[in-house]
């Protein structure tokens, strides 16, 4: 049955649905009303869990790994500053291979402060070693979260799925959120093979020399890749049960014969799949959003990318003296191509900058120009800038 | 035909089956006279087998740790340096919910605890978590080769408190950080020495009965960071007890309940003079002197404060105890 549920409070109700044992909380913009939505959940004996209220997010993300390796399903979420702060346990999880989820709310980090949307937080920790799956609406959300444990639980791996901050947190859609036999038919109890115990007592997070270093981290790798194969089976699966598949790896939609694409991550496909609607002619134009952006989906990519001439990578966060994240990524992969299209490199909506309709049009008309522009951030308006900055 | 005269037994199997529990096997990488491994030994034992560490990194990390060895026989995680206190607040709360009763232990050292893991610590403790953190203080970041820390006692020469023209050593006091923990009002926080190995297990027995967050602060030499030969690590602990410097105390909800009483205060100079650390306060200088005037001082403030002085001769003071006596009384 659907319900009209802000996407906070339908990401809460799936994390309940997966049954886990532990959850750290710490509050951050626009996150809170994930923990606060559990923390109800809790009070009211809908979820029975230990809710642990932290004192920071670099405790948040200890916990559930003391608790993952203890051997209880466990849930964070955090965004932006509070993940930088829990950066160095992010890389600590995914390199001790501990199955952990956790939402980002996507957000921009400072400084300059900012509170609102962007995914320059989860674009900072991409070398983490983590699963990085973006969302493209709450519903996704919902689904991609339930998923997520499965995914983690078989590979070993911690998965963060990441949504946009308000755009998808703070927003109410109609929802079909998902029964508890379908969730439990879907996702087995939580089971863990290093769990610590007394009884068959391991060491875990030794000092490894440089004789066994290169070969733990070939294995995270290859882990990673490996993983490629679990999030289409989990969505597949999924499908089965409910009849909702959430796009795989790579979602394509449009003229499969189309030569001008536009690739992004996230949210911002609903605006530029509702102005391609309003501007049929402008001719057929491919939408291409990167579901998984960890484990890099390059052969799907490609496949995406097959007759296209001209791709437009749009990303929401930037490599300051470097360019785009995503475009510099797509490139590498593209390079593989017998005649690789054009890209065509953009930030967009940073910090929360409204990312309109009429910027489907003008991305089309850079894409018409001679050769491609440098990576730019497409909406800055220079005059705003002193001379020097321009 | 006796068959048993002619079985070897394994030397592997005679380890595991000795009747005593030992958390940490030997073998380890510990330098010679190590306070941390000894303590650390002395913990477990005491502690027993139903227990699960976390291990905030540092030396006991390393020195048991090398891939594909391990000391261990308790199931153990290092996950960070300054983690420790939430890592264990995560074990610990996913036993509750698994309704398990095995102990959480923490261990960390002094960087770990009085410095970089301060935080996680302090919010492990006024959750109330089910565990007992152990602080093995040898007053410095030895791991990364002497550094000071928060724990360094004052005067004390580091590489980042090194004497020199302008300086005598660190500029700081030591951190009260008993005070602190006490200030959580915890139901259980203490002091302990490795020169005092059964006030050790006495006071981890204690800890381990009590259902909530404990804290251990043991007093534990390191020969190379101190400067001391390691055959003399059991003394240099005792003269900092005898002294007034590392006074032991038992605090309970914040209040102190219970001392080890010194029978004859030593003079801080006895402990100082065994020690590279302190070698610069014994020249022929003014400040020398005056240093070594304020350590004398920093140590009978020690001695009335908790109100060390013992007038009587008390098996359980700082010479009575841990000493076996005619007729084979132990104490502790």
């Amino acid at each position: 049955m659907r319900q009209a549920l802000e996407g906070s409070q339908a990401i809460a109700r799936a994390v309940a649905l997966c049954r886990p044992q532990v959850i750290a909380a710490y509050p951050i913009t626009p996150q809170t009303h994930i923990v606060e939505n559990i923390a109800k959940l809790v009070a009211d004996g809908k979820l029975v869990c230990e809710y642990v209220s932290v004192e920071s997010e670099f405790s948040a993300a200890s916990v559930v790994l003391g608790a993952a390796v203890a051997g209880s399903r466990t849930y964070t979420a955090s965004a932006s500053q509070g993940i930088l702060l829990m950066s160095e346990v992010l890389f600590n999880i995914a390199g001790s291979r501990v199955p952990i989820v956790m939402t980002c709310a996507n957000r921009a980090v400072g400084a300059p402060l900012s509170i609102w949307n962007d995914q320059q937080d989860s674009m900072a920790v991409r070398d983490a070693g983590w699963i990085q799956l973006y969302c493209a609406d709450n519903q996704e959300a919902v689904d991609t979260t339930i998923q997520a444990y499965r995914i983690a639980e078989r590979t070993e791996l911690p998965v963060m799925v990441c949504v946009d901050g308000f755009t998808l947190t703070h927003t109410l859609e109609p929802i079909d959120v998902p029964s508890q036999q379908q969730v439990d038919a879907f996702l087995p109890p939580y089971h863990f093979a290093r769990t610590l115990d007394p009884m068959k007592p391991i060491s875990m997070g030794t000092l490894v020399s440089p004789d066994f270093y290169p070969e733990a981290r070939h294995s995270h790798h290859q882990a990673l890749l490996n993983a490629a194969a679990e999030i289409v089976a989990a969505d597949a699966d999924w499908c089965a049960l409910t009849g909702r598949s959430q796009g795989s790896l790579v979602q394509v939609e449009g003229d499969a014969d189309a030569s001008v694409a536009i690739l992004t991550l996230g949210s911002v496909i609903g605006t530029l799949a509702d102005a391609r609607e309003m501007h049929p002619e402008l001719g057929t134009v491919k939408l291409i959003r990167l579901r998984a952006f960890r484990p890099f989906p390059s052969e799907a990519l490609l496949q995406a990318c097959a007759g296209v001439t001209d791709l437009v990578v749009l990303e929401r966060a930037l490599s300051p003296g470097g360019g785009g994240i995503v475009g510099a990524e797509v490139k590498a992969a593209l390079f593989d191509m017998p005649n690789p299209p054009r890209v065509h490199n953009f930030a967009v909506g940073l910090g929360g900058r409204d990312i309109p309709l009429d910027i489907y049009p003008r991305l089309l008309q850079a894409v018409r120009s001679q050769s491609p522009r440098p990576f730019a951030v497409f909406d800055v308006e220079l005059d705003k800038l002193p001379a020097e900055d321009r | 035909m006796n068959t048993t005269s002619q079985t070897t037994i394994p030397i592997a199997d005679l380890r595991r089956s000795q009747p005593r529990f030992q958390g940490i096997e030997s073998g380890h990488r510990a330098c010679l006279g190590c306070g941390e491994a000894l303590a650390a030994r002395l913990v477990t034992e005491a502690a027993g087998p139903d227990v699960m560490i976390a291990n905030a990194t540092g030396c006991l990390e390393i020195f048991t740790t090398p891939w594909p060895e391990s000391s261990w026989r308790l199931p153990w995680m290092h996950s960070l340096f300054e983690n420790t206190g939430a890592i264990a607040a995560g074990m610990e709360a996913a036993l509750k919910a698994q309704g398990k009763s095995t102990k959480v232990l923490a261990f960390g050292g002094d960087g770990g605890t009085f410095d970089i893991g301060f935080q996680a610590l302090s919010g492990m403790l006024e959750r109330g978590h089910n565990v007992l953190y152990v602080c093995y203080d040898n007053e410095a970041y030895m791991n990364t080769g002497i550094q000071r820390s928060s724990s360094t006692p004052h005067a004390a020469m580091t590489t980042t408190s090194p004497v020199g023209r302008d300086r005598m050593g660190k500029r700081h006091l030591k951190k009260d950080i008993l005070s602190i923990i006490a200030s959580h009002h915890i139901p259980f926080a203490a002091s302990a020495s490795v020169a005092y190995p059964s006030d050790i297990r006495k006071k981890v027995r204690r800890a381990m009965e009590i259902e909530g967050p404990t804290f251990l602060l043991i007093h534990s030499p390191c020969p190379l960071g101190w400067g001391h030969d390691g055959a003399l690590s059991i003394e240099v602990a005792r003269l900092a007890v005898q002294s007034g410097l590392f006074p032991l105390i038992e605090l309970e909800r914040g209040e102190l309940i219970g001392t080890m009483p010194l029978r004859q205060p030593r003079p801080v100079t006895d402990y100082l003079r065994l020690q590279q650390r302190f070698s610069h306060l014994f020249k022929d200088d003014s400040r020398a002197r005056e240093e070594l005037e304020h350590l004398q001082a920093l140590a009978e403030r020690n001695i009335e404060y908790y109100g060390l002085n013992s007038n009587r001769d008390d098996p359980c003071d700082s010479e009575g105890a841990d000493t076996v006596r005619r007729g084979g009384q132990r104490w502790g």
